[in-house]
């Protein structure tokens, strides 16, 4: 399964390239059919109404057209900076909020130190890992960290759906991620 | 730059999945400017993001959704790029608030020679910038809420533990601490708070009053 859905990645970065370098239209609708109706549906899943979340999800396909030329992919895979501006597009235009962005281009940006020759796996490798990674946590742990990201107010949220105490959601949060981090350590002593 | 001091899990979970609030966010991005180690946690906290999108079950789009999303393209406006002076002291996303650099500050005195400058934002939570002359301490408090303090300038000591530049503070209702610029010049510190300070002693309560820490 991982390998199928990293042959598709690859194609994300791709076809996001060509829109970028060409404004590639026939790359774009491609796009357009697999990610607008999973941002419509994260949309949704967030509290927008029907026509809202079909309104933002045009609106966030919209900006990856504009923006494409921004794509780096050295920097991001595809699919984590199209989640980027649908995350951005949700926080703006359903909650309303403003959020303090990271600024790529910022002169005091303290670089990253250089990775070893054969660590400088493309980032779209990185997601799949990270992907590989979440599949083999317990369902439990997989459970709260995949809700974290459609809730306004995850912890209440989260105990009140799984009932269970706000403490205890976020130990297992807490839990998952180092389960998590030690996995991906391994993956990454395993490929080097 | 070595940074000591990061960000706890649970913020930098709640800035990737976007429901974090706007004060504890102008301290994450300011912190990730300075944290290449929080930057990469980061970046595997939005693959886990990527995997919740990529695994909606599709929600099927109106008839004409894709003709009218070229016709908004068309229609959206460049945004412009915002100049960012290559000399600046603070990260971008707070020179964003501040509309000046660290020096150009406008401050206000808190009494023992600190100042703050408040920065406003959106929601309940409160961004202020924090001047702490070298050796002064900022009065001992506890927190009813977190605290989250990024050394922009100096650096200060709480207890045993030292915050340099890019180092970040969360300190929540279980501590009670009196935090202590270190001796080499001010220490500016970005704090946010999402409910009033606790002072231990009548005189910075006096002072609270007036002054809305």
């Amino acid at each position: 399964m991982s390998d199928a859905a990293g042959a598709i990645d690859e194609s994300w970065e791709s076809l996001l390239t060509a829109v970028a370098a060409t404004g590639d239209r026939d790359a774009f609708s491609r796009l357009f059919a697999h990610f607008a109706p999973r941002v419509k549906s994260y949309l949704l899943r967030q509290g927008a109404s029907p026509s809202q979340a079909e309104d933002v999800a045009q609106e966030t396909l919209a900006v990856i057209w504009r923006k494409a030329r921004l794509f780096d992919p050295t920097k991001a895979s595809a699919s984590t900076w199209i989640f980027r501006v649908a995350r951005n597009q949700m926080i703006d235009r359903i909650r309303r909020r403003e959020r303090p962005e990271l600024d790529p281009n910022d002169p005091l940006l303290v670089p990253d130190a250089a990775p070893a020759p054969d660590k400088q796996a493309a980032k779209n490798e990185d997601t799949k890992a990270v992907r590989n990674a979440l599949a083999q946590l317990p369902e439990a742990q997989r459970e709260v960290i995949m809700l974290s990201f459609f809730e306004e107010d995850p912890h209440p949220a989260i105990a009140e759906k799984l009932q269970l105490p706000i403490g205890t959601v976020k130990s297992r949060i807490r839990l998952a991620l180092a389960r998590l981090n030690s996995l991906l350590d391994q993956s990454d002593h395993g490929e080097s | 730059m070595d940074i000591r001091h990061h960000l706890p899990d649970d913020l930098l979970l709640a800035y990737a999945a976007g429901s974090l609030e706007e004060g504890w966010s102008l301290a994450v991005a300011s912190h990730l400017a300075f944290c290449p180690v929080c930057r990469a946690r980061n970046a595997t906290l939005e693959a886990l993001g990527t995997a919740a999108l990529e695994d909606m079950s599709p929600e099927p789009m109106t008839p004409g959704a894709f003709e009218a999303c070229m016709g908004r393209a068309a229609n959206m406006p460049d945004d412009p790029e915002a100049a960012i002076p290559a000399n600046a002291q603070t990260p971008a996303p707070l020179s964003r608030y501040l509309g000046c650099d660290l020096d150009a500050v406008k401050w206000s005195p808190l009494g023992g020679g600190i100042r703050q400058h408040m920065i406003p934002t959106n929601d309940g939570t409160r961004g202020r910038l924090l001047y702490i002359p070298p050796g002064e301490d900022v009065p001992q408090h506890t927190h009813q809420g977190l605290e989250l303090t990024l050394v922009l300038s100096g650096s200060f000591a709480d207890g045993a533990e030292e915050f340099h530049v890019g180092d970040i503070e969360a300190a929540d209702e279980t501590i009670d601490h009196t935090p202590v610029a270190g001796a080499d010049g001010p220490c500016i510190c970005l704090a946010v708070t999402d409910a009033p300070l606790v002072f231990r002693s009548w005189l910075p309560r006096m002072i609270q009053r007036f002054a809305k820490i």
